[in-house]
């Protein structure tokens, strides 16, 4: 089986086709770094995101956050679940770990902008 | 508590009859059944104050618009209102043409139009070099003026308020019942407001509300018209208000600079069954443009800032059907073009009907027909704001960067009558969102404005009333 | 009249890093003018990651980069002023300014950088037909809506224009709880990155409805749904293909526009397809002193592309104000259509230049050609140029020396 991808790991979006035989990826090609490697790789066997979103502060403020390393794609929604039900005190500084090791991925929830205790 | 006067209708013409009202010993209330003020046929309109050369002689039209016209500098100048007097030229093509312009020459002598010339194609376009080439004569009417209907509204509601009117919005006149001495009037959600008279100032259900006092002598049907406004950048294409000469096929589009810059085009013309029906269709729009390009040359559609389109209440008697048809109650309906020209007059008008019939009317000495200008601090000079900004920092906070609107004049307008609720209110008073990005950049700021200052939660603010919110809740924190 | 020797308009990535360039090479009297309240511009409202990788080795979200430079900027002690607005700059480099504290002021300075970003094209631009209900965005605004405000501007969305913006709302408004119909564009092609379109649409099952416009809006205070269609080759709706989508929340990414009011007082010549200033290689415009840089100057697809473009600008301005040059020429550079433009629009000195360009259309197995008349001075093979995505090449001084004029040109086999 061959499998048509688009690069997801930088903005060059590199065409990608990869040859799978019984889900195993047998070759590779179009990438242009070892990284787009890495991605038609994961991708055709287990895809991996980034989440970005928001926490609410306890003053009623939202706060950009991110996982500080990408999750198995199909944990995003209950990964969002997560995020929208968890309050957080302020101050934050960019880089603050604010949950951990998310639905066990091994993966955090930080902050990505910091933010005062109140304007 | 009964009112002396309800007016109906929170347009250019109710509101300038409140406002003349006001300057008498009344108790009166405008009863409007929008969210806000100037938002029917006074919200899109061409914005044009005419000369009065177009009204058959003989005709209400022809009376008021002449009267109202000479009337709007000055009125315009008490409420602080944008006025200009930028003349207007009618262009013809051919000889057909010419014969038009020269009947309108006539008529508008007849009607008492002051100045009117006949030019040739050299005279025109020495004085409107972007005029297109192919036009060979004009009426040119030195009194044709550009004014902002929703500003002028807002301004004559608000000075009506400022002099003890009561504003009743969301209120739309369901039902009138009478007594021995006065009415009532009841609203669609079930409030109720006592009269001694009515101002019937309806637009276009001017007919309805008659009728609900048995008045079935005239309908009102919509017209629609499709507009298309171009960037500031487009403003100085033409310095006067260009109209094409009448034909049998209408009266064609116009092309005009606005007192605030921008450029208008449009009128389309289509008679419709239906009272709300205020969507643009993509032939109207090309309809606008394509005449248009005929009419001026260079006019760039790309610098579009918005299209609308506005619903005129036309009458069926074919003139202004201002007339008492029972004691104690004014029909004021079928303001059509030229309507805005012709509200001052029609003030006027309206109080001298009323004082026929005997109404009492004492002269209220604490009237001020003045009004603070809504752009005061935008034309102040470097030195004159700097006092501003001492004495409030808000003014020195730019949140609309297109039009340069301040903070300060933003929580000013928020603060003053009559007070806006929506979006679009503060859009109509500060003409902040009405510049290039739409309101792209400055509504979230807005909106947080206006939550603030009427201490509603910042999800129910909307654009215009009702169920036009802008956001349907928060994000997070919700279960 | 205050003097500062360099005001930077704009405290986005363009104007932090060319100050901070500016500083690293000498000049210290420098002041950041900001209209917003904070540092960062708009990447503080794109909490998505993917920025960054070029410029620090590593993904990183929009604030994250911000903060970045911010960092720098405070490292330095550059001063910035924060809501305060620019009014106007004079061809003599006068800028006029408010904010609260000190309200209209004026300063005389030796050069001018505009680093005031670019806006989004609205709705009125695109006259589309129908009613004007509430629940009509730009991408932008409902981006701020969610991201910096936390509130839902709708939960059934339409997004007309395929830019980037358009694509990353499709997919902020879907992990937030919305449901994202469709994604229109008008073009056979996305606008937006090729990754964006996989991770941001394809990854939640979004359409990508290609050739595809609203025609008509419907609803009469909130949106009540969209009126979509096929268009033909000239981009003209097929009334048989008309389609009713329901949706509370129409979004738009239909291009973005650089802000160059302000230019304009300054009298600076633009560049009509770029609608941004025409500059050399050193990002001074035609007026003396005043430079630009960042979407202010052309729309970039990477800010880490911006922040390099304003690295020039903050060092030449330096030059400029000691009065430093290489040997001076004057090459203008012109494209043939497939290549729409180029950054800079001419060579005034010999030095190493970097050109940016933008193509019209997608094209592939293509051959950049750069010219001076019948000579080629640079050619270099691509698989495949898009319009979305902006390309670069390097010309030495001694490729150019003697040039008159250079063409770029785009050979497709």
């Amino acid at each position: 089986m061959v499998r048509e991808l688009t690069c997801i790991v930088c903005p060059k979006g590199c065409p990608l086709r990869v040859e799978l035989e019984d889900g195993v990826v047998k070759s590779v090609t179009g990438h242009t770094c070892p990284r787009g490697l890495q991605y038609a790789n994961d991708e055709c066997i287990h895809p991996m995101r980034t989440v970005t979103s928001t926490v609410l502060a306890k003053d009623g403020r939202v706060i950009p956050v991110k996982t500080d390393r990408t999750i198995p794609k199909e944990k995003m929604f209950e990964c969002m679940e997560l995020i929208n039900a968890t309050v957080i005190e302020l101050p934050v500084t960019v880089g603050q770990v604010l949950l951990s090791d998310i639905l066990g991925t091994g993966a955090n929830l930080v902050a990505t902008a910091n933010a005062d205790e109140s304007l | 508590m009964t009112y002396d006067v309800a007016v109906i209708g929170a347009g250019v013409v109710g509101g300038m009859i409140a406002r003349e009202l006001s300057s008498y010993k009344l108790n009166l209330c405008i009863l409007e059944k929008a969210h806000d003020v100037a938002m029917g046929a006074s919200s899109a309109n061409s914005a044009i104050v005419h000369a009065g050369f177009d009204a058959k002689e003989g005709s209400l039209k022809a009376l008021l618009n002449v009267q109202g016209s000479e009337m709007m500098a000055k009125t315009c100048q008490e409420l602080g209102v944008k006025y200009k007097n930028n003349g207007s030229l009618v262009i013809g093509f051919n000889e057909e043409d010419m014969e038009t312009i020269r009947s309108l020459y006539t008529r508008g002598v007849t009607n008492g139009v002051k100045g009117l010339e006949i030019l040739d194609s050299d005279a025109l376009h020495a004085l409107e070099p972007n005029v297109s080439k192919n036009a060979t004569c004009a009426l040119y009417a030195p009194t044709g003026s550009i004014v902002c209907p929703y500003e002028l509204t807002i301004a004559s509601v608000g000075n009506a308020m400022d002099n003890g009117a009561s504003l009743l919005l969301d209120f739309a006149v369901s039902a009138i019942e009478e007594d021995a001495d006065a009415f009532t009037l009841k609203a669609e959600d079930g409030r109720t407001v006592k009269a001694k008279y009515i101002i019937n100032a309806a637009g276009l259900y001017a007919d309805a509300i008659a009728e609900m006092v048995g008045d079935t002598s005239f309908q009102i049907h919509a017209r629609r018209g499709e507009y298309v406004l171009l960037d500031k950048e487009s403003g100085n294409l033409i310095k006067s208000t260009i109209f094409r000469t009448p034909s049998k096929m209408g009266k064609g589009i116009l092309v005009s600079p606005t007192v605030d810059g921008n450029l208008i085009t449009g009128p389309t013309s289509v008679d419709i069954g239906e009272k709300e029906n205020k969507a643009t269709t993509p032939d109207g729009l090309a309809h606008v443009m394509r005449e248009t390009r005929e009419n001026v040359d260079g006019v760039m559609y790309n610098q579009t800032i918005t299209s609308f389109c506005g619903l005129r209440a036309v009458g069926s008697t074919g003139d202004f059907i201002i007339n008492m048809p029972r004691d104690r109650f004014v029909n004021v309906a079928g303001i059509e073009s030229p309507g805005l020209s012709s509200a001052p007059a029609i003030a006027k008008y309206v109080v001298e009907l009323l004082k026929k019939a005997e109404m009492p009317l004492e002269k209220d000495p604490t009237f001020s027909p003045l009004r603070a200008p809504m752009h005061a601090f935008r034309e102040a000079g470097i030195e004159e704001k700097n006092e501003i900004i001492k004495k409030d920092p808000a003014y020195g906070r730019i949140i609309c960067r297109c039009e340069t609107v301040t903070e300060g004049e933003i929580l000013a307008a928020i603060r003053q009558n009559p007070k806006p609720r929506d979006l679009d209110g503060v859009k109509r008073r500060t003409r902040a969102q009405m510049g290039r990005c739409q309101g792209g950049f400055c509504s979230p700021y807005i909106v947080e404005l206006l939550a603030q200052e009427m201490q509603v939660p910042y999800e129910s603010v909307t654009k215009f009333g009702g169920d036009s919110y802008i956001n349907v809740g928060k994000t997070k924190g919700v279960d | 009249m205050k003097q500062i020797d360099l005001v930077i308009v704009g405290g986005g990535p363009a104007g932090m890093s060319a100050a901070v360039a500016a500083y690293d090479n000498g000049i210290k009297n420098i002041l950041i003018l900001e209209r917003d309240s904070h540092l960062g511009g708009i990447l503080q409202q794109c909490i998505h990651n993917g920025f960054g990788l070029h410029r620090f080795g590593e993904e990183l979200t929009g604030p994250e980069y911000a903060w970045r430079y911010e960092q720098q900027v405070y490292e330095r002690n550059i001063p910035y002023l924060l809501n305060t607005m620019v009014l106007d700059i004079s061809p003599e480099k006068v800028v006029t300014a408010t904010n609260s504290e000190e309200g209209v002021f004026q300063i005389q300075a030796k050069a001018v950088i505009l680093a005031m970003g670019c806006r989004e094209r609205s709705k009125g631009a695109l006259n589309i037909a129908g009613t004007r209900p509430s629940g009509i965005f730009s991408a932008g605004t409902a981006q701020k809506y969610v991201n910096l405000k936390g509130y839902m501007p709708g939960k059934n969305v339409v997004i007309l224009g395929s830019g980037d913006i358009g694509l990353i709302m499709a997919r902020r408004m879907t992990l937030e709880g919305a449901k994202v119909h469709a994604v229109c564009e008008l073009m056979p092609y996305s606008g937006g990155l090729a990754r964006n379109i996989e991770q941001c649409l394809n990854d939640f099952g979004i359409p990508l409805r290609l050739s595809h416009t609203v025609v008509e809006i419907h609803g009469k205070q909130r949106l009540e749904g969209v009126t979509i269609a096929k268009v033909d080759e000239n981009r003209r709706p097929i009334p048989e293909t008309r389609e009713y989508i329901p949706c509370d929340t129409l979004l738009l990414s239909v291009g973005l526009i650089p802000e160059n009011e302000l230019s304009k007082t300054a009298g600076v010549p633009l560049d009509r397809v770029t609608s941004g200033a025409v500059v050399d290689q050193d990002r001074q415009t035609s007026v003396e002193g005043i430079f630009a840089c960042g979407n202010v100057l052309h729309v970039h697809d990477l800010v880490d592309y911006v922040s390099e473009e304003a690295e020039i600008a903050g060092k030449s301005a330096v030059a400029y104000i000691q009065g430093i040059t290489a040997e001076r020429t004057d090459i203008p550079l012109s494209t043939d259509g497939k290549i729409r433009y180029t950054v800079p629009q001419r060579i005034t000195q010999k030095k190493d230049v970097t050109v940016f360009f933008r193509v019209a259309d997608v094209y592939r197995n293509v051959t950049i050609r750069v010219s001076d008349g019948d000579r080629v001075i640079y050619s270099k093979k691509k698989l495949k140029v898009a319009p979305g995505e902006m390309e670069s090449i390097t010309l030495r001084p001694d490729q150019f020396a003697d040039a008159k004029a250079l063409s770029f040109a785009l050979e497709v086999k």
